[in-house]
């Protein structure tokens, strides 16, 4: 049992991270990482949300008629990411703001909706409460380390506090804007799989097509 | 009048791109875009899905949801009543109802689209770019005629872009990428290079 335990709450950090490998989860990856203070609200609320929504639809899986049980999932994920949300209105109001849309769009994360339908459907409350952190914190890893690089590397600090001054400031660090926008996040998850997968080789996809060895690639098309 | 419903359309499209501009419905962006064939049709069944909810989102935020929008009923006790923070369940309530009953009627009436569309019907239903659009016209307050073009612009702009990265995709699968980058790795790297291109887009006025 805690060898089980264990599993549902790291496997999904490096083997079977919902980002790298399950493609869920991407959209608010992108948009909430420029800097490391919603990048942590973000992994807090998301990990919340889909511990607590596998708990609960775990609780109600036998009760769900198979037809509505899409919208009995949104219901129970969209009350939960509802309290999120005014929370966060209340007590964190300027990160609210900045991250706009994108806590409401907390219902529509794929590995919210992904878990429960692949998990918490077939298991018991406890085990897919364990899932929902688990992979919670695999998707927080992702967007922590897109978070540090972005902030760090994009305006020379964390948190807001600067660590490398920026020429614009008098400093040394030439700012790299590029990483400010949201194309970059692309370029660093690629990478990030790419490093994942050079240390985990099972994690390689098939190739869809194979090409006769001793042809150049010109002659394919 | 026109222009201005043009305007929205074209920003809604290129300038505000659901997909390379906001990144909204990454997931089932990166993960259908493997051939041409689905992507259209995945896209088309985005299209008709968001006109549809976006412009009925507007109608229960007004006539519904707003502060004071029940004053319709001409019971005052309602009349006062902020209903806004049940925003997000009844706008995915709709759409998810709405997606429902495509599928009903799909099934019923055109079997063969039905069939062509298969399991993206229902994953729609949890396709940010919907819910997001929805988001957007609630926080910009669109009136109902602006969220209808609203809806078709953005639905247009995801189609096109998932058409798009699926034609790239398939010249991909020919090219010969480092064995860590296969698949996932280089379509990031790709849509992160598609959406550069599309920031061109983001200083144009209308």
């Amino acid at each position: 049992m805690a060898e089980k335990t264990k599993d549902l709450l790291f496997g999904p950090i490096f083997d079977n991270n919902p980002i790298a490998l399950q493609i869920l989860g991407i959209c608010s990856a992108l948009a909430v990482t420029s800097n490391l203070s919603t990048t942590v609200t973000m992994c807090i609320a998301l990990t919340l949300v889909t511990a607590f929504s596998n708990l609960f639809v775990s609780m109600v899986r036998n009760a769900i008629p198979s037809s509505i049980r899409m919208i009995v999932q949104m219901v129970i994920i969209a009350s939960l990411v509802i309290v999120v949300d005014q929370l966060l209105r209340a007590y964190a109001y300027s990160i609210s703001k900045q991250m706009s849309v994108f806590v409401g769009l907390i219902i529509t994360n794929c590995i919210v909706m992904g878990r429960v339908e692949a998990f918490a459907m077939k298991n018991p409350p406890l085990p897919s409460f364990m899932d929902g952190v688990g992979n919670g914190l695999g998707y927080s890893l992702m967007l922590l380390c897109l978070g540090v690089v972005r902030e760090l590397f994009g305006a020379g600090s964390l948190f807001g506090v600067t660590l490398l001054n920026s020429t614009a400031d008098g400093g040394w660090y030439q700012t790299n804007g590029l990483l400010l926008l949201p194309p970059s996040a692309f370029f660093l998850i690629g990478l990030f799989i790419w490093g994942l997968r050079t240390w985990k080789p099972e994690q390689v996809e098939e190739d869809t097509f194979k090409m006769k060895p001793h042809t150049r690639v010109s002659d394919a098309f | 009048m026109f222009e201005h419903y043009l305007s929205l359309f074209v920003r809604a499209v290129f300038v505000e791109n659901m997909a390379l501009a906001f990144f909204l419905g990454m997931c089932t962006f990166i993960a259908i875009s493997k051939k041409i064939s689905t992507a259209i049709g995945l896209g088309i069944a985005v299209v008709v899905v968001q006109t549809i909810t976006v412009p009925v989102n507007n109608l229960i935020l007004h006539y519904l949801l707003n502060e004071g929008a029940l004053s319709w009923t001409g019971v005052p006790a309602l009349a006062s009543l902020d209903l806004r923070f049940l925003g997000l369940l009844s706008y995915i309530g709709v759409i998810a109802a709405i997606v429902q009953i495509l599928e009903m009627l799909l099934d019923k009436y055109v079997p063969s689209l039905y069939n062509a569309l298969g399991i993206f019907l229902p994953l729609i239903t949890v396709n940010c770019a919907i819910l997001g659009a929805s988001l957007f016209m609630v926080e910009r307050d669109y009136a109902f005629g602006e969220s209808l073009v609203y809806g078709i612009g953005a639905g247009v702009g995801w189609a096109l872009a998932i058409t798009l990265l699926a034609g790239i995709r398939e010249k991909l699968k020919y090219s010969d990428v480092p064995n860590g980058l296969k698949g996932l790795g280089i379509t990031f790297i790709t849509v992160g290079l598609m959406s550069l291109g599309f920031m061109s887009f983001s200083g144009v006025q209308l």
